[in-house]
């Protein structure tokens, strides 16, 4: 398990580096630097603000730096735009609220994906069955951004319960939508794994042994055929996440809930590298360390895996 | 119907059964695929769709950036859906022909799936053969090299790209392309190490092939079952990303559009008691999204060596 774990973070770390050097690569490969404008500066005044910003010295020499301040002092430097604001800032402001609605839309998508999933395994060609599969198709075709316009339709201009959008300091009502929109294609696909891995145990030979042998159908589910079975949901859970995250950006600007998201795509359409890499870099570290914890997870209740 | 699905499906398979596999085996996945309703029925909506994208401007009045000006600004009262008024889908906004916009965001929202499964297909399906047959330490570096941009979230590095390079199509759509071919290549890698034990690939070892042309004639050839039932269920995953970034407003760019950007402008001005706006292309995206999920499943139960 140690040497499993060792392993694991010895991939973890060079995949974050990788990411930084490749977006900073793509930052200074961008035509034009951070500060040309339709209205050129005077050459004396741009090669100042190159200098307070480290820009002119070499392309290694920043690379180095930047990553210095990430590592040592979590900092992420300033922000090209907005001269009054670092990326931290900008970060701190829009990651709690990110991180609010994602943890309700995760807890959703397991909570009711995998009881819907097990319910429809074990009522196999009954109606609960077919609705779950029904849903788990619909959901496909419908992904987030096309749920959020639908659920905006629904319950803010025919029934009039939700308001439209924003966030309020994150109260309940705030939260059902986006949490719906960003959970419902994640909770289709995790009960679609269910259901087809619970099937395959409920066929096995143990199963019918513990079947046999008079076992009562409680305990054969939650003790022979509930923990194999999880076994492709935990690993479905690392793209998930990857999933939720990258969804957290279209709730962000459909439902002005002003996480990070709506930060990234300001950051794209202003062109504001920095920022736009400091949210691509904490985003990706965070995705790292959650298929981290997810591979551990899986090594865990599975002693069968080792690489 | 099922005059015209046999012919199209006739021509599929004679195109996969060039490539060296034996005769019986395609003839055997078409009855499959046949006798499985959904996706029959699917691809021929399929093909509706696809055939309507290029016949239908033949039938429009209106050019897809040409502004009606009676209907701009109120498209609400003037730009419903009407036969007289040559806007058989009605007005977006600005007083343009959504019936042609939707069959030219269908003609670029198609293009940009097949060509990005196209990309995602050679490359992942080259790499994985490679890796899978070399094996050993070469193996696990390209496999390690996988792993690693598997935990990166692509979205955000779509648009890193997208914005850095400039927003176009072709960009869009290589991006899209290199950055889904990881889970072909596991799919490819893992049923090359089945076949690669294989007498006719150890025959052809013995007799001095080298391991490019063992790969490109041996391997792949006999990959392509399951290569085009997962590139059939990756066009749809392409679209919706495509739809995703257009979305946001970083992909396609106006007057060209797509699905994802209509669903976007119609959804708007869903307050505005415009409702075709959305209606409109949500059926197209809807439906033909429906369609390649049900023919890659149909191809799946036809081709997949699990089944048989």
């Amino acid at each position: 398990m140690i040497n499993y774990i060792i392993k694991r973070i010895g991939i973890a770390i060079p995949t974050l580096l990788i990411l930084i050097a490749v977006s900073f690569y793509l930052m200074h490969a961008a035509p034009g630097g951070p500060f040309t404008s339709e209205r050129p500066l005077p050459p004396q005044v741009l090669a100042n603000i190159e200098a307070k910003y480290g820009l002119d010295q070499p392309i290694w020499r920043q690379m180095i730096n930047y990553l210095s301040g990430i590592i040592t002092e979590f900092d992420f430097g300033p922000s090209y735009k907005y001269h009054d604001r670092t990326v931290n800032e900008i970060i701190g402001r829009g990651f709690p609220i990110t991180l609010k609605y994602g943890f309700w839309s995760f807890i959703a998508a397991i909570g009711v994906g995998i009881p819907l999933g097990a319910i429809a395994a074990i009522r196999k060609n009954t109606w609960i069955d077919y609705l779950a599969v029904g849903v788990s198709i619909g959901a496909q075709v419908l992904p987030n951004f096309v749920m959020a316009p639908l659920l905006i339709i629904v319950f803010t201009l025919w029934l009039d319960w939700l308001p439209g959008g924003g966030w309020n300091g994150g109260s309940w009502e705030y939260l059902v939508m986006p949490v719906i929109a960003l959970s419902t294609s994640y909770m289709a696909s995790i009960a679609r794994i269910t259901r087809s891995s619970m099937l395959e145990v409920l066929n096995t030979n143990y199963i019918r042994t513990a079947k046999s042998k008079g076992l009562p159908t409680k305990v054969i589910f939650f003790r022979h055929v509930l923990k194999p079975s999880l076994l492709p949901v935990i690993s479905y859970l690392g793209p998930a996440f990857v999933g939720l995250i990258t969804g957290s950006v279209l709730i962000d600007i459909y439902f002005s809930t002003g996480g990070m998201g709506y930060f990234f795509v300001n950051a794209a359409f202003n062109r504001d590298y920095s920022v736009m890499m400091g949210i691509t870099i904490v985003v990706g570290g965070l995705t790292i360390l959650f298929s981290l914890i997810a591979d551990l997870l899986y090594a865990w209740i599975d002693p069968k895996i080792r690489y | 119907m099922i005059v015209a699905n046999k012919k199209k499906i006739k021509d599929m398979a004679e195109n996969f059964s060039e490539s060296g596999a034996g005769r019986s085996l395609w003839k055997d996945a078409r009855i499959r695929f046949i006798q499985n309703k959904a996706a029959t029925i699917s691809l021929f909506v399929l093909l509706a769709i696809v055939s309507f994208s290029f016949i239908g401007p033949y039938f429009a009045v209106w050019s897809y950036e040409q502004i009606d000006w009676n209907a701009m600004g109120s498209a609400a009262r003037v730009g419903m859906p009407s036969i007289e008024s040559g806007h058989y889908f009605g007005t977006d906004d600005l007083g343009r022909d959504l019936y042609s916009r939707v069959i030219q965001g269908t003609q670029i929202s198609l293009m940009v799936g097949v060509l990005g499964a196209s990309v995602a297909v050679i490359v992942g399906t080259l790499y994985g053969a490679t890796s899978g047959y070399l094996g050993g330490k070469t193996d696990q570096i390209m496999m390690r090299i996988v792993d690693i941009l598997m935990s990166i979230p692509y979205m955000f590095v779509l648009i890193l790209l997208l914005v850095v390079f400039g927003r176009s199509i072709g960009m869009l759509f290589i991006g899209i392309g290199l950055l889904s071919w990881l889970d072909m290549s596991r799919i490819v890698r893992g049923q090359t190490l089945n076949l690669k034990n294989k007498e006719f690939i150890e025959a052809a070892k013995v007799t001095g092939v080298s391991d490019f042309k063992i790969i490109t004639r041996h391997i792949v050839p006999n990959l392509l079952g399951i290569v085009a039932v997962y590139a059939t269920l990756l066009v749809p995953g392409i679209i919706l990303a495509e739809s995703f970034i257009s979305f946001l407003g970083l992909g396609v760019q106006e007057p060209s559009t797509s699905w994802g950007a209509l669903i976007k402008e119609g959804s708007g001005t869903i307050s505005y008691d415009t409702e075709w706006q959305l209606l409109f292309p949500l059926a197209f995206f809807v439906v033909s999204l429906f369609c390649f999920y049900f023919i890659g499943d149909g191809l799946r139960d036809a081709l997949d060596p699990k089944e048989r």
